[in-house]
C-alpha cells in the first residue's frame, strides 16, 4: 500500500530498464499505483483524476536528473504538486487591531468544533496574549453548552451563554458582553448541521450576516471520505469561510480529505488538531501532510516535538557520559522521562518514515514504561550505577519491591545489556558526529 | 459546487416503500408541511444537476460497454467502497456480463453482486438474555451517545425496559448529555462522577439492571482513536468486568460507525473488533450525502453485520439495516 509508494515506483522503473527518461509508458505504470495509493487516502475520486493528469503533464518528458532515478522524480512531482494543492506555505488568522476579532466555527456533527473552539482560545491566549470569550452557540444538542462551560473552566477562559432559542441574538449579546468585559477575541462555537440541512444553514447566514465575523473556521474530521468535497463545497458556497481545521490527525487516517477540501473550496487549511488535551493543536504544514499522504513520515514535526520537549542540557551530558563510559540504569531512567515528555511512543512512532503505517497492526503497550521504571525504582543507588552488581537474590528483592516477576527483570537486564552494546559501537563512529545530526541543527534536510 | 450534490438515504428508504418496524412509523413524516410527493420533487429537482444522478442515467441506460464500467467504477469509489472491494465488483461485474448486453440486466447484476458481499449483514437484533446488555463503542464524534438515546426509544418502543450507562466519563458534559436522552426516551438512567472509572460505571448499571429487572442495559462509552493502546485497554477492562457477573455480558457489542467516514473505517473495525469484539456496526449520518460504502469493504473483510443506521438527529431516526435499499442508494 501507501508507505511502500516509494519502494513500488523504484521497482516499477527497475523492471522498465534503460529508459533515462521519463516516458508516456513507464509513467503510466508508476501513476496508476500513484492512483490508488490517493484513493486509499480518501482523495476524492474525481480530484485524484485531476491531480494524476497534472503529474503526467508535467513529467512527460522530463529529462531524469542524474542523482534522481525515475521513481524518485515521480515522488518529487508529486510531492510537489501535494505541497502546492495544499497551499504551499502555513496559514494563519489574524487579529484585528483595536476591535475584537470574531471567529465563528462551522461543520457537520461531530466533527470536533467545541473542542477545537476551546483549544483556539487556548492557543491565542498564549501566543498572543488574547483575551478570549467563548460563546455557547450551539443551542440543539443535549448539553452542548455544558460542554463548553467546562472546557472553559477547565481552561479557567470565560464562556457566553443564554437560554435563547435565537442564535442570532446569543452572538449580538455575547458581543456586547465582550465590548463590558474588554475581550478582543471571540469565538462562536456554533451547533453541528448536514450542509444539506437548509433551515440550518440558514441559520449560519444569518449569524454571518449581523455579526460579520473575521474569520469563519470550517471544522472537518481528517478521517472523513468522499462526502469531504460534498460537504466543503456546500458549507463554502453558503457561508464563503476562511479556513480550514483538520480535526483528530492523532488517529491513522492519511487526511486526503485535506486534499479534496482545499481542491474544491480553494481555502486554506489553517490548523490540525492532534490529540484530546486542549494544548494539541498545531499550524498546518502542508509539505508534512504530503509526507503523510505519501507515507513518507513526518520528521519534521518530530524533531520539532523533540526540541520542544528535550531538555538540552540534560541531553548534553547524556552524551558526554554516553562517549565516555558505560550508561548505566540511571541514564536509562533519565532517558524514559525525556521520551515520556515528547508524548506517546505510538504517536512518535507514527511520525518515522517507514513505519508510519505498519503500525495500524502492532501494539505498543505505552505502560511497559511504567513497568521498567518501577523495576529501577526498586533497585538501589548502587546497583543502578554498577549493574554487574545484580546477582539472584538482588534481582529476588527487586521483583519483590517492584511487583514484577524475576523473569521481568532478566528481560529488562538483557535490553539494558543489548543497549550498552550498542551505545559501544556508537562510540566507535562517534557520538559527537551522530548527537549533532540529530539536536544540534534546526532540523534535518527536508528528503527532497 | 452543485456537481457534488446527492441524494439523501431517506429518500430512497421512502421510494423503496420498505417495511418499517414499528418504531419508523413517525420517521416517514419528516416535515409534515410537505406532501411525500412534494419532497420527493424536490429531492429529484436537487438531483437532476447532481454528476451522480448523470452517472446514474449512464450507468443504467443502453447498452454494456467500457463507459458504462467506468461510470460504475465512479459510483463506487465516490460512495467510499474503497479500492479493493470496487476492483473485486467490477472485476465480478466484466466476468459475468458481455459487451452489448441490456442494461438492466447488469444493473441487476451489479445488486446481486453487492447485496452477496452484505449478506452477512441481514437477520433481525434478537435479544437473548435478561438483562442483555448492549455496549456502544467507536471513535470520537460519530455519534455514539445520540445512537444509544435512539436505540433506547427503539427497545421501549417493543415494549422493553431500558436501563443506560453512562460510561462515558471523559469528554466534558457527556453524562449531561446522555442523561437529556434518558429523558428524552424515559429510559433509567445510571451515572458517575466525571473522570470516575468507566467499567465501575459499567459494572454498575449491569447491576442496577439486574435489580431493576431492565430488558435492556446499554452502556455507553468514550469516544476513543482506535491507535490508542491505553484507551483500546480501557474498553478491554469494560468487558472484563461485565464478564465476571456474566459470563455472556456483553451479549452485544455494536461499532457506531460516521457514514461520512472513508477508509479509515476500515482500521477502526479492525481494532474495536480486536479488543472488544465488535458483534454489529450501527451506520451513523446515513441522513447527508454520504453513502458509507465502506461497510461493503469491512464486510468483505470481516464477519460484521450492520444493525442500525441513523438517520437524523431525532429520537426515531433509527432505523434496521436493509441491504437493498442501501445498495440502491449507492446509485439511483
Amino acid at each position: 500500500m501507501f508507505e511502500d509508494l516509494s519502494g513500488k515506483l523504484e521497482s516499477i522503473f527497475k523492471t522498465l530498464k534503460g529508459q533515462h527518461r521519463i516516458s508516456e509508458e513507464n509513467i503510466k505504470v508508476s501513476l496508476r499505483e500513484v492512483r490508488v495509493a490517493l484513493l486509499e487516502a480518501d482523495v476524492n475520486y474525481i480530484v485524484v483524476k485531476d491531480f494524476i493528469n497534472r503529474v503526467r503533464d508535467r513529467a512527460i518528458g522530463e529529462k531524469v536528473f542524474e542523482k534522481l532515478t525515475p521513481g524518485q522524480l515521480i515522488i518529487k512531482f508529486i510531492h510537489e504538486e501535494l505541497v502546492r494543492v495544499l497551499g504551499g506555505g502555513t496559514a494563519e488568522v489574524a487579529m484585528q487591531k483595536g476591535a475584537p476579532t470574531v471567529i465563528m466555527m462551522c461543520g457537520l456533527q461531530g466533527s470536533g468544533k467545541t473542542t477545537h473552539t476551546a483549544k483556539l482560545a487556548s492557543y491565542f491566549r498564549k501566543k498572543n496574549k488574547s483575551r478570549p470569550l467563548m460563546v455557547a452557540a450551539d443551542i440543539y444538542r443535549p448539553a452542548a453548552i455544558d460542554q463548553l462551560k467546562t472546557l472553559g473552566k477547565q481552561l479557567n477562559i470565560p464562556v457566553y451563554s443564554e437560554d435563547s432559542k435565537d442564535v442570532t441574538t446569543i452572538c449580538v449579546n455575547a458581543l456586547e458582553f465582550a465590548k463590558e468585559n474588554r475581550n478582543d477575541l471571540i469565538i462562536l462555537d456554533t451547533a453541528g448541521r448536514l450542509h444539506i440541512d437548509e433551515e440550518m444553514m440558514n441559520e449560519l447566514i444569518r449569524v454571518k450576516e449581523k455579526i460579520q465575523p473575521h474569520e469563519i473556521l470550517f471544522v472537518a474530521d481528517s478521517m472523513i471520505g468522499q462526502d469531504a468535497v460534498t460537504t466543503a463545497a456546500e458549507f463554502n458556497e453558503k457561508l464563503n469561510f476562511d479556513g480550514v481545521i483538520l480535526t483528530k490527525m492523532d488517529g491513522d487516517s492519511r487526511g486526503g480529505a485535506a486534499l479534496s477540501i482545499r481542491e474544491v473550496t480553494g481555502k486554506p487549511i489553517k490548523f490540525v488538531g492532534t490529540g484530546e488535551k486542549l494544548d494539541e493543536i498545531e499550524v498546518f504544514h502542508p509539505d508534512r501532510l504530503a509526507q503523510r499522504i505519501l507515507g513518507m513520515g513526518d520528521i519534521l514535526s518530530l524533531v520539532e516535538k523533540a526540541q520542544d520537549s528535550m531538555d538540552q542540557s540534560e541531553a548534553e551530558r547524556l552524551a558526554r557520559k554516553i562517549e565516555k563510559e558505560d550508561f548505566t540504569y540511571e541514564d536509562f531512567l533519565a532517558q524514559i522521562r525525556q521520551i515520556k515528555k515528547m508524548g506517546s511512543i505510538k504517536s512518535m512512532l507514527k511520525m518515522m518514515p517507514g513505519i508510519g503505517n505498519k503500525l495500524d497492526a502492532m501494539d505498543i503497550d505505552e505502560k511497559a514504561f511504567v513497568k521498567i521504571e518501577a523495576i529501577i525504582h526498586s533497585m538501589t543507588r548502587k546497583e543502578r550505577n554498577k549493574p554487574q552488581l545484580l546477582n539472584g537474590s538482588r534481582k529476588l528483592r527487586i521483583a519483590k519491591g517492584s511487583g514484577r516477576s524475576v523473569q521481568e527483570i532478566n528481560q529488562l537486564i538483557k535490553q539494558f545489556e543489548q543497549m550498552n552494546m550498542m551505545m559501544r559501537q556508537i562510540r566507535k563512529i562517534g557520538f559527537n558526529k551522530l548527537a549533532r545530526g540529530m539536536f544540534g541543527a534546526k532540523a534535518p534536510a527536508r528528503p527532497y | 459546487m452543485a456537481l457534488f450534490k446527492r441524494k439523501r438515504v431517506r429518500d430512497y428508504l421512502e421510494e423503496a416503500d420498505i417495511e418499517l418496524s414499528d418504531v419508523k412509523v413517525e420517521t416517514v413524516e419528516v416535515k409534515p408541511e410537505l406532501s411525500v410527493f412534494e419532497k420527493l420533487s424536490g429531492s429529484l429537482k436537487k438531483t437532476k444537476s447532481s454528476i451522480l444522478s448523470k452517472l446514474g442515467s449512464i450507468v443504467f441506460s443502453g447498452k454494456m460497454d467500457e463507459d458504462t464500467l467506468e461510470a460504475l467504477e465512479e459510483a463506487l469509489y465516490t460512495s467510499d467502497i474503497g479500492v479493493k472491494t470496487t476492483e473485486s465488483i467490477i472485476g465480478e461485474v466484466r466476468k459475468r456480463s458481455s459487451k452489448g448486453e441490456d442494461i438492466n440486466d447488469v444493473k441487476k447484476l451489479v445488486y446481486d453482486v453487492i447485496i452477496s458481499m452484505l449478506d452477512k449483514s441481514s437477520g433481525p437484533v434478537q435479544v437473548t438474555a435478561k438483562p442483555h446488555v448492549i455496549l456502544v463503542v467507536g471513535v470520537n464524534g460519530n455519534g455514539k451517545t445520540t445512537t444509544i438515546g435512539k436505540l433506547a426509544h427503539y427497545y421501549m418502543n417493543m415494549g422493553k425496559r431500558v436501563l443506560i450507562g453512562a460510561a462515558d466519563t471523559f469528554r466534558a458534559a457527556a453524562i449531561e448529555q446522555l442523561e437529556e436522552w434518558a429523558k428524552r426516551t424515559g429510559a433509567d438512567f445510571i451515572k458517575n462522577q466525571p473522570n470516575s472509572d468507566p467499567a465501575a460505571v459499567a459494572y454498575d448499571s449491569y447491576k442496577a439492571g439486574e435489580a431493576r429487572g431492565a430488558d435492556i442495559v446499554l452502556i455507553d462509552t468514550a469516544g476513543r482513536l482506535h491507535n490508542k493502546v491505553n484507551l483500546m485497554n480501557e474498553l478491554e477492562k469494560i468487558s472484563r468486568v461485565l464478564k465476571k457477573l456474566n459470563p455472556d455480558a456483553p451479549h452485544e457489542v455494536l461499532l457506531v460507525l460516521d457514514a461520512t467516514t472513508g477508509q479509515n473505517a476500515l482500521s477502526q473495525a479492525k481494532q474495536f473488533s480486536r479488543t472488544s469484539g465488535v458483534t454489529g456496526i450501527v451506520l451513523s449520518k446515513l441522513d447527508g450525502t454520504a453513502k458509507g460504502g465502506v461497510t461493503i469493504a469491512i464486510n468483505q473483510e470481516m464477519d460484521i453485520p450492520v444493525r442500525f443506521i441513523g438517520i437524523g438527529e431525532k429520537k426515531e431516526d433509527l432505523q434496521l439495516f436493509d441491504p437493498e435499499v442501501f445498495v440502491r442508494s449507492i446509485f439511483e
